[in-house]
C-alpha cells in the first residue's frame, strides 16, 4: 500500500470555553488510502461530522494534523485551502444544496465556473456527468422538479465533476428511502469509486454498511472501533 | 460575462419575484427623486426666464428685489449714474411690472408688460411676425407666442386690446427662450408706452441694464453702484440670486429635499428588505459555495454584481419613466415645468449606487458570516 491520500492523526475539537466547553472530537486518528470507501459512523452527536468537515478542510481542528498526500491541511492559508477543497475535494451534502433557480445541468456547472472554465464548455462537461448519473434528460428542468433520488444523483455530478480524488458524502440516504439510498450508495460504490479517489461517508444507515471497504465507529467524540470489510479487499 | 457573473444573473432575475420588487422598489425610488429634482428645476429655470431672455450682462436693482417679478422701481438718478461709471459700454432702463388685459368677453387676464429702452430696444424678443420698427407704432405692443399666449384668445398682428383703460395693439409675435414661472402671458412695449400706461410709484425703472466694456470692467462697476445703494448683479448672479429665493426662502427647496429623502428612503427600504430576504434564502446555497471551495471575494462579488445589476436597471427604468411622464405631461401641458438636467441624473444615479451599496453591503455581511461547517451541521 502506497501513502494514504488522507492521513488524520490525533484530532481534536471543542466548541465554547471554560465549563460550556465541549468535546465534539478527541484523540481520532485514521488513514483513508486510495480506492477505499470509508465509512464514519455512529449516533447523533458522536462527531461524525464534526471529524468529516476537520478532514475536508471546512472545520479548523484545536489539536491534530490532516494531511493530504503528505501536505499539512491546515497550515494553508484560507485561499490555500479553498483552492484544494474546490481541486481536490467533492463535496455531497444531506441537503444537497442546490440552487433552486439554476438547472439541473447550471448546478453541476457550478465547481467548474469556480474553476474559471469557459461558460460553454463548462456546461458540456456537466452534461457529461448529468449522463453519468442517469440525468441527462433532466439537464434543464430546475432542481425542486426533480425527485430526492434524482437531486442526490444531480449533487453526486456536481461532486464530480471537477474530479476531485477526495468524495465526501454527509447522511447521503438520510433523505431517501430505504431503496434508493441503497441504489445510490451502490451507484457510487461502482461508477463513481476508482483507484484514484477516496469516498467518505458519514451515515447512521446501517442499511449500507455492506458497501464500505472500512468503518469507523465513533461515539462520544472518540473513534471506537475499525472495521475492515476483508469481502472488499483488493 | 464571467462565469460568475452569469450564475449570479441567473440566480437573480430567475427569482422572478424578488427581481420584480427590487426593480419596482428602485424604479419607483429613482422616478421620484428625478420628478421631484427635475420639477424643481424647472421650476427655478422659469422663474430666471426673465434674465435669460433679456440677456442683459449686469442687472441693477434694488437690494431687496430677491426675483424678477418684485423689482423696486429705482430713480433716474441710477441709470445716469450707470452710464457715468468707466467701463460701462452702454446702459439701458427695463420696466418690468403687470397690468391686466380686458379680453373680448369682458373678462380680464393679468399680463406681464416689459418695456424696452426707447433708444436701443436692447433685450427685445426674436419675433416670428411682424416687424421690431412697428412696436414704435401707436399702442403697441408685441405678445410672446409661449405656452401662456392662448390665454389672451391668440391674437394675431392687429388685433386690438385694452390694458389698463388704454388701447393696445399687437405688431408682432415674438418668441422667447423660456415662459414664466406664474402663467401669465408677456407683452412687450417700449420703456415710455409702459410707463406711460401703467400705473406706477414716483419711480419707473425697474431695472438698469448695463453692458461693460470688458469683463474686467465688471467689480469696478458693481462698487460703483454699490456706492449710491444698488445692487449690480452679473446675469448668473442674478439667476443665483433668484435661485437662492425659492430654494431658501419659500419653503419650496426644503419640501423637494424633503421628498427626495422621502424616495430614498423608500427605494432603500423595499430594496434592501427585499435584497436581505433573497440573500437570507440563498445563504445555506452560499454556505456550499463556499464549501466546495468558493472564495469570500468571489461571493462578494456576485453579492455586488446582483445588487448593482438590479440597481442599474431600476435606474434606467425610472429615468426612463419619469422622460416619459414629463414628454406626456408637457404635450398635454405645455406649461409644465420640469427639466431634468445631468446633474440631476447625476445625484439620481448616485443615491442609487448608494442604495445599491447599502443593499448588498447588508447582504455581503450575512454571506461572510456564513460558515461551510454550518452547512454540514444543517
Amino acid at each position: 500500500m502506497g501513502e494514504a491520500l488522507i492521513r488524520a492523526s490525533n484530532m481534536a475539537k471543542w466548541f465554547g470555553e471554560g465549563e460550556a466547553r465541549t468535546m465534539a472530537v478527541r484523540d481520532a486518528s485514521f488513514e483513508v488510502q486510495h480506492g477505499e470507501m470509508l465509512y464514519i459512523v455512529g449516533p447523533s452527536g458522536s462527531g461524525k461530522t464534526t471529524l468529516l468537515s476537520m478532514v475536508s478542510g471546512i472545520l479548523k481542528p484545536n489539536g491534530g494534523k490532516v494531511t493530504v498526500e503528505g501536505r499539512d491541511l491546515w497550515a494553508m492559508g484560507d485561499d490555500e485551502l479553498a483552492d484544494l477543497r474546490l481541486k481536490r475535494i467533492g463535496f455531497v451534502f444531506q441537503d444537497y444544496h442546490l440552487f433552486p433557480r439554476l438547472t439541473t445541468l447550471e448546478n453541476v456547472a457550478i465547481p467548474l465556473i469556480l474553476k474559471k472554465v469557459e461558460w460553454n464548455e463548462a456546461m458540456r462537461r456537466s452534461m457529461e456527468y448529468l449522463e453519468v448519473v442517469g440525468l441527462k434528460d433532466r439537464a434543464n428542468l430546475q432542481p425542486v422538479k426533480l425527485s430526492g433520488g434524482e437531486q442526490q444523483r444531480v449533487a453526486i455530478a456536481r461532486a464530480i465533476v471537477g474530479k476531485p480524488d477526495i468524495l465526501i458524502f454527509d447522511e447521503p440516504t438520510a433523505s431517501l428511502d430505504g431503496d434508493t439510498g441503497r441504489k445510490i450508495v451502490e451507484f457510487v460504490k461502482t461508477r463513481i469509486l476508482d483507484e484514484n479517489r477516496c469516498i467518505i461517508i458519514v451515515t447512521h444507515d446501517s442499511r449500507i454498511y455492506e458497501y464500505a471497504d472500512t468503518i469507523l465507529k465513533m461515539e462520544d467524540g472518540k473513534i471506537t472501533g475499525v472495521e475492515k470489510n476483508h469481502l472488499h479487499e483488493k | 460575462m464571467k462565469g460568475i457573473f452569469r450564475i449570479a444573473l441567473k440566480l437573480l432575475v430567475n427569482d422572478k419575484s424578488k427581481f420584480t420588487a427590487l426593480l419596482v422598489g428602485i424604479t419607483f425610488a429613482v422616478f421620484l427623486m428625478v420628478m421631484m429634482m427635475s420639477m424643481f428645476t424647472g421650476i427655478l429655470a422659469k422663474s430666471c426666464a426673465p434674465v435669460y431672455n433679456i440677456g442683459a450682462r449686469i442687472w441693477v436693482m434694488d437690494p431687496a428685489v430677491n426675483n424678477t417679478i418684485s423689482s423696486i422701481p429705482m430713480p433716474d438718478y441710477v441709470l445716469s449714474t450707470s452710464r457715468s461709471i468707466e467701463g460701462v459700454r452702454y446702459a439701458v432702463p427695463l420696466y418690468y411690472g403687470g397690468a391686466q388685459v380686458k379680453l373680448k368677453d369682458g373678462t380680464f387676464q393679468s399680463v406681464t408688460v416689459i418695456g424696452l429702452d426707447d433708444a436701443t430696444l436692447f433685450g427685445r424678443p426674436e419675433l416670428i411676425e411682424g416687424k421690431i420698427e412697428d412696436i414704435f407704432a401707436e399702442n403697441a405692443f408685441l405678445v410672446v407666442k409661449d405656452a401662456e399666449y392662448a390665454k389672451l384668445e391668440k391674437p394675431t398682428v392687429g388685433t386690438e386690446f385694452e390694458i389698463n383703460d388704454n388701447r393696445g395693439v399687437i405688431v408682432g409675435l415674438a418668441r422667447v427662450a423660456s415662459s414664466g414661472l406664474f402663467g401669465v402671458p408677456t407683452l412687450y412695449t417700449t420703456f415710455k408706452r409702459a410707463v406711460t400706461y401703467i400705473p406706477s410709484a414716483r419711480f419707473t425703472t425697474s431695472y438698469v441694464l448695463i453692458e461693460p466694456k470688458s469683463d474686467t470692467d465688471i467689480p469696478r462697476i458693481q462698487r460703483e453702484i454699490r456706492k449710491i445703494g444698488y445692487d449690480a448683479l452679473t446675469s448668473e448672479q442674478f439667476v443665483r440670486k433668484i435661485s437662492d429665493f425659492y430654494t431658501y426662502k419659500t419653503g419650496m427647496g426644503m419640501n423637494i429635499m424633503l421628498m427626495t429623502a422621502i424616495s430614498f428612503i423608500v427605494g432603500l427600504s423595499i430594496s434592501g428588505q427585499t435584497f436581505y430576504t433573497f440573500i437570507l434564502e440563498n445563504l445555506d446555497k452560499f454556505g456550499a459555495m463556499k464549501a466546495i471551495g468558493a472564495k469570500g471575494r468571489e461571493l462578494i462579488s456576485m453579492i455586488l454584481f446582483q445588487s448593482f445589476f438590479t440597481s442599474l436597471v431600476g435606474y434606467g427604468l425610472g429615468v426612463g419613466a419619469a422622460s416619459t411622464f414629463m414628454t406626456i405631461a408637457k404635450l398635454r401641458l405645455p406649461e409644465y415645468a420640469a427639466q431634468t438636467t445631468f446633474t440631476i441624473l447625476g445625484f439620481a444615479l448616485l443615491m442609487v449606487v448608494v442604495i445599491a451599496g447599502i443593499s448588498s453591503y447588508i447582504g455581503v455581511r450575512k454571506v461572510l458570516q456564513i460558515q461551510p461547517f454550518d452547512i454540514f451541521r444543517g
